[in-house]
């Protein structure tokens, strides 16, 4: 199963290669991770997905834990919560294919944020189902690149995780 | 007064308690040598390969329980050190080692002798330092010792530029340190111990399974107490021999792979299990799913990772092992008296059945020595008191079954990386922190090679360890397991020429004796043991194919043993 977990860590140089080394050493799967300094410079926070066992995701969370980089850890995916991903697309736009382009983009509230006479880049952002079906939905239309930010997450209700 | 890096680094050192710092010089640590070279506080052990530096450090930190501390220089010397780094990390000994690093400006340059040392220590450190300001090497050192002697130890790695320990800045070392990210557990969950308690007094066939966590945790004390208090049957793993004494009656030796039969069969039968500081290695446990089938399991641990990693646990307990056991000890001493005594009576009288299989016999009358025999001797002529370090093969197993550890840190081998190499440097840094007392290092003709060059160290600093060379031609543990799983075919595993020890020994300024009859064996030992100021190298000539029995082969429950 899938796991989003959500890691506030020392924003230091080397905090982000011991969390992947500790993945790849243990021969833990990710499946995205991203991470950025927070309001507080001194913290980063990261959100990596990952899947496996829960007892093997228990583990990963442990581990976690035991770097000494890491503060706080939360396994989102046990509460309820939110999650967003964002997705870049540069797409083929020529002639009749720029309106149907336009139109799929509406769709799943998405935006052109840049153009050529040839190309649109598109944003959509939203959970990884509605990811998908962007992508699904595109499949007819050729597509120069694409890149995906990876999740992001956040427990729902009135407490933070600071 | 401003002070130099370098000079920091010493007065940190000072600030620490530490007496000796293992290492070797090297241009990256030039500064910090010169420092050295000015003072008389910390006294540095030149040894003569890096890997030993680590080793004896980690010698020291076991046998005393604080950390020890290592300073090598950049590029090969921090990779040299890798292997003993990877070996304290393992078994959980506090150590700091301290590697040079090229100039800053230089570093990602591929400069001359420069790794990247943070990142090839990465996996095998509890945590590591790159300082890149003068400013912050006094809260590092602060760091770095209170993250490897706290919580479950672990070395710790502190790489320092070569440029930042000529420049100067005030010095003033914090007297606390708190980290936001780092705060070990210590005091157990107390509804947690009283669910154990309830548990460990109504088991009818009780086992206490302890680890090298009750050595580490300085918990030996409340061990006995417990254990004495319920006359439970005790059984220890390779790293924890030594917390319990063998000498007790209660205690069934060592479980696992080369375990006895009582201890495994008590494994494997129990009803409760009560693990301490123990971590359900792959060598105790042998098949997991035939592991314990019956039993009803509470784990104590500092470490939480450490609980239900390969063994779901009934009841956990995080915590250090001393405090969780004076909590249990309380909770046993002011409750009732146990229902469970008749119980307890016909699980003893079942173990005492196991225990007359007499596992450990041998060949005692054999013409040729016993490797055995030699072990059991090197007992009797030193009262079983002796600091006794192994290096890895069979002659550890031997050592483990046949010196009976009766307190903790005497018993000093490499049992979770499995180190050939660590015996004879381990033991220089036993018997400095030790002077006076005996100290023997049980090692192999294969082991003993791969560090051998620390004769010479031994020499310079008049470190009289004795040291039991069982020398049968083989790679003995990958013999044995040449002749059990692969019909004899003794690949690689024979050295068709081996140097002359005694030789040897003299070369570099020592006695050598070589030993090739079983009645030499006690004499000679004796005589080396008279040699209170020199260090003896006993060669004993033994058994070529001796084996290590009992034995559970891969893949085999506890209740699976080849007996002899």
């Amino acid at each position: 199963m899938k796991h989003i977990i959500s890691i506030l860590l020392e924003n230091e140089s080397g905090a982000l290669s011991r969390v992947a080394g500790l993945f790849s050493a243990r021969a833990y799967n990710i499946e995205s991770l991203t991470v950025a300094p927070t309001d507080d410079p001194s913290l980063s926070r990261m959100t990596l997905v990952t899947t496996g066992t829960d007892d093997i995701v228990e583990q990963v969370c442990k581990q976690l834990n035991k770097l000494i980089d890491v503060v706080k850890l939360v396994n989102l995916t046990k509460d309820a919560h939110v999650e967003r991903e964002l997705i870049l697309i540069k797409v083929k736009a020529e002639n009749e294919q720029r309106d149907e382009v336009k139109r799929i983009v509406d769709i799943f509230n998405g935006h052109v944020i840049d153009m050529t006479d040839t190309t649109y880049t598109l944003e959509v952002t939203g959970d990884s189902e509605k990811i998908d079906a962007v992508l699904k939905a595109l499949a007819n239309i050729t597509m120069l690149e694409v890149v995906r930010s990876g999740q992001l997450g956040m427990g729902r209700g009135d407490k933070g995780m600071v | 007064m401003e002070l130099t890096g370098a000079e920091i680094i010493i007065e940190c050192l000072k600030a620490e308690g530490v007496d000796y710092v293992f290492g070797y010089p090297g241009g990256a640590v030039l500064h910090i040598y010169d420092a050295f070279y000015k003072q008389d506080d910390v006294k540095h052990i030149l040894v003569r390969h890096e890997q030993g530096a680590t080793h004896a450090a980690d010698g020291y930190a076991r046998s005393t329980g604080k950390p020890g501390v290592v300073l090598v220089t950049s590029g090969p010397g921090a990779t040299n050190a890798v292997t003993g780094i990877a070996t304290a990390f393992m078994d959980s000994i506090p150590m700091i080692v301290i590697t040079g690093q090229v100039p800053k400006h230089l570093i990602g340059n591929d400069a001359f002798q420069e790794v990247d040392s943070v990142g090839i220590t990465r996996p095998i450190v509890k945590h590591n330092f790159l300082i890149n300001d003068v400013n912050d090497i006094a809260d590092t050192f602060k760091k770095a010792f209170y993250v490897a002697t706290t919580g479950r130890p672990g070395p710790v790695v502190i790489d320092i530029p070569k440029d930042i320990t000529a420049e100067k800045v005030a010095f003033e070392y914090p007297s606390e340190i708190e980290m936001r990210s780092y705060n070990p557990t210590v005091k157990g969950h107390n509804g947690q111990i009283k669910r154990a308690v309830e548990m460990i007094k109504s088991a009818e066939r009780p086992m206490i399974y302890t680890g090298g966590g009750v050595i580490l945790g300085n918990g030996s004390e409340q061990l006995r107490t417990f254990t004495r208090s319920l006359g439970y049957p005790i059984t220890q793993t390779l790293m924890g021999l030594g917390a319990f004494p063998a000498s007790d009656p209660l205690s069934l030796g060592m479980l696992g792979m080369h375990g006895t039969y009582e201890a495994n069969m008590g494994m494997h039968h129990c009803d409760v299990l009560i693990a301490i500081g123990a971590r359900f290695d792959d060598r105790v446990t042998g098949n997991l799913e035939k592991f314990c089938p019956d039993a009803k399991i509470i784990h104590i641990d500092v470490d939480p990772a450490s609980i239900s990693k390969n063994v779901k646990v009934d009841i956990p307990i995080v915590g250090e092992v001393a405090p969780i056991l004076d909590s249990i000890n309380r909770e046993l001493a002011g409750s009732a008296e146990p229902t469970n005594k008749g119980a307890i009576e016909k699980w003893w009288a079942q173990i005492n059945e196991w225990r007359a299989q007499d596992c450990l016999k041998y060949d005692r009358d054999s013409d040729i020595i016993k490797p055995q025999f030699v072990v059991e001797e090197l007992y009797n002529a030193t009262n079983g008191e002796a600091f006794i370090t192994s290096d890895v093969g069979q002659h550890q197993m031997f050592a483990a079954q046949y010196y009976g550890f009766d307190r903790p840190r005497q018993w000093i081998n490499s049992g979770g990386l499995g180190t050939m190499g660590f015996g004879l440097p381990a033991a220089m840094g036993v018997q400095l922190a030790h002077p006076g007392e005996m100290v023997a290092c049980i090692t192999g003709e294969s082991s003993i090679q791969m560090c051998i060059q620390e004769l010479s160290t031994c020499l310079q600093y008049s470190l009289p360890v004795k040291i039991i060379n069982l020398n049968n031609g083989y790679m003995g543990m990958v013999r044995q397991w040449q002749e059990f799983f692969y019909e004899k075919r003794y690949a690689m595993s024979y050295f068709d020429s081996l140097p002359d020890f005694v030789a040897i020994a003299e070369a570099y300024g020592h006695i050598g004796i070589k030993v090739e009859k079983p009645a030499d064996v006690r004499p000679a030992l004796d005589e080396a043991f008279k040699q209170k100021d020199r260090l003896v190298f006993l060669d004993f000539i033994t058994d070529r194919e001796e084996n290590v029995y009992p034995m559970i082969p891969a893949g085999a429950g506890l209740n699976e043993m080849i007996l002899v």
